[in-house]
């Protein structure tokens, strides 16, 4: 028997269907986003929906102390006090915008409202959208923002996402994006948060969980699992350290913001952001190159001084090195085999990583 | 000049109340029928595809001799309602309704049954997500998405019932003011040479067919528009 935790989601599902096995098993805190991560056909959609009670598996479901499921109990959807984002805004055609937003809202009791329709409105800037009357005529991504604040304002105790930006063009995804960022500060309630696009995850998650082929390979806190070379996301073309830094100087002149985290600095383009208020920033593998003595005469404004702590072979030609920046911060850096052995960086070696470009996501 | 009697117009006004009755009746039957035909996937659902989309390709006096020998004295509905002191089916009104339900079952059936599969799963997912207990996503989702289903299937399953005439004439006989339906009055009228009196009424369910079709065809588009 699997432990029952007071706080936060724990999961054990087995589901055969015709062409594929689910068999999952993890946990996730009770709060912050949580990714589940994987390939096209990894399960990331069954598991949600096994943990919408939209797909009958066997096994047990605990959300903060609550049984949802186990061998003697299965709550109908319905009676589970979630929140379930489609890929499509799946609005009802039949129902105004407005209709559609209070459709859930109107299902539960007024005392369980925790979340006004006010408070909605603002995090996703439905003010113009509510009284548009035919949801037909939104454009993909106001759908999709009035399919969020329609399942928020059930006041959820967790929220599932199922790549709810997939079927946006980009235009529309880079609309809603801060949208989500918002409510990934606001919320006080865990999101699982399905994705294949590790950009989407480095930007929104707090918590990655693994899937491949209907398992969970991994997971653990984000920043700590991207940077785990044995894992398949360390090897994507777009794999990269994920930094938490504060603003801690605007430079007018150059028009650049200083970012600082324990054991380094980062500048980067003018960040309209406070001092003090904290940004993600998102390193990319192949954009980070190694220097056994410190650079001159360089146009890399972001020099870090780091510790080799892994190194690994990615094909024939290439390997990703994951250095330690002060305690707690890693880099990702995909280097040739020659520039390895030319330069002969070994784990324990002291170098400098130099970051040729920091994409900020938050 | 011959106009319509009042033996005619009663058998007008039997007509509509037959057909008002049987389409009240196939709506409640149907709508769960067809309910379970778009969403169970069992073998045992061909079997009954089948049986309801049988009085389309059957003869109505096939359907209504069947109907006559099993709800008749001595077949087993027969008997059946004999013993619960109902009397027997065959020439009564309560007779032609059962036959009409069940000839004009597969006209209500199947506009509703296409309705339903049309909007798949995701709108009832949807909301049970958003706390919708079974009977409530079908009436705040299902119904509203299939509505122009349902107007169909009320359109066609009455047209059908006024148009029916071998099951009535195998079933129900000709009897004035309980059996005596429109399209029998005119077999009637042409039998007796009354060609005026059959021009009458042949001539106003010409019409009124055109006109229910017409209705159905300007609806269909305009709830075309709406649900685009």
């Amino acid at each position: 028997m699997t432990p029952v935790h007071a706080h936060g989601i724990r999961a054990d599902f087995k589901l055969q269907l015709e062409s594929f096995a689910l068999d999952v098993s993890f946990s996730a805190p009770d709060r912050g986003v949580t990714a589940l991560f994987g390939p096209s056909g990894s399960g990331k959609t069954t598991l949600l929906r096994c943990i919408a009670g939209l797909e009958r598996a066997t096994g047990s479901l605990h959300i903060n102390g609550e049984v949802w499921q186990d061998d003697t109990k299965f709550l109908a959807t319905h009676l589970r006090p979630l929140g379930y984002v489609f890929q499509e805004a799946s609005l009802f055609p039949h129902l105004s915008v407005r209709a559609n937003l209070e459709y859930g809202l109107k299902r539960i009791p007024p005392a369980g409202r925790k979340v006004p329709l006010e408070q909605v409105v603002e995090w996703l800037g439905l003010g113009r959208l509510i009284e548009r009357g035919d949801p037909a005529k939104l454009s993909g991504g106001e759908r999709q923002r009035i399919a969020i604040g329609r399942a928020l304002l059930t006041s959820p105790r967790l929220l599932l996402m199922d790549e709810p930006l997939s079927a946006l063009d980009t235009g529309s995804k880079q609309e809603i994006l801060p949208y989500l960022e918002r409510l990934h500060r606001e919320l006080n309630i865990p999101v699982l948060y399905v994705s294949h696009a590790l950009d989407e995850v480095a930007r929104l998650a707090d918590h990655l969980v693994l899937l491949e082929q209907g398992r969970v390979i991994a997971s653990g806190a984000l920043q700590e699992t991207l940077a785990r070379l044995e894992l398949p996301t360390a090897h994507l073309d777009d794999a990269g350290a994920v930094i938490e830094a504060a603003v801690a100087e605007h430079d007018e002149k150059y028009h650049l913001t200083r970012l600082d985290f324990p054991g380094g600095q980062l500048w980067v383009g003018r960040v309209d952001r406070p001092y003090g208020s904290v940004v993600r920033a998102r390193v990319l593998a192949r954009d980070v190159s190694i220097a056994t003595q410190q650079p001159q005469g360089t146009s890399i404004n972001n020099i870090l001084k780091a510790r080799i702590d892994e190194i690994r072979d990615e094909g024939p030609d290439k390997v990703i090195v994951r250095m330690r920046v002060g305690e707690t911060n890693m880099l990702l850096s995909r280097i040739t085999r020659r520039s390895r052995d030319h330069l002969g960086l070994v784990v324990g070696m002291e170098v400098f990583a130099q970051a040729k470009s920091v994409v900020l996501t938050t | 000049m011959h106009t319509l009697g009042p033996d005619d117009l009663q058998a007008v006004w039997l007509t509509l109340k037959l057909a008002s009755v049987a389409t009240l009746l196939l709506l409640l039957i149907a709508t769960p029928l067809a309910w379970w035909l778009a969403h169970n996937r069992k073998w045992y659902r061909s079997v009954v595809a089948a049986l309801v989309a049988l009085p389309l390709v059957l003869p109505p006096t096939v359907l209504g001799f069947y109907l006559l020998i099993l709800l008749g004295p001595q077949g087993p509905v027969g008997e059946l309602t004999k013993a619960l002191h109902l009397g027997t089916l065959p020439f009564t009104f309560a007779g032609l309704v059962v036959g009409s339900v069940l000839f004009s079952l597969p006209f209500a059936v199947q506009p509703i049954q296409n309705a339903f599969e049309a909007m798949g799963k995701r709108p009832l997912e949807v909301a049970a997500t958003l706390r919708a207990g079974v009977w409530d996503r079908f009436v705040s989702v299902a119904l509203p998405l299939a509505r122009p289903g349902f107007l169909t299937a009320i359109i066609l399953a009455f047209a059908h019932t006024v148009g029916e005439f071998g099951v009535v004439l195998m079933l129900g006989g000709n009897i004035p003011g309980e059996t005596r339906v429109l399209s029998v009055a005119i077999y009637n009228h042409v039998e007796a040479m009354e060609y005026g009196a059959a021009h009458w009424l042949a001539g106003s369910m010409v019409l009124f067919s055109f006109m229910v079709l017409l209705g159905l065809y300007l609806a269909g588009g305009r709830l075309a528009r709406v649900m685009r």
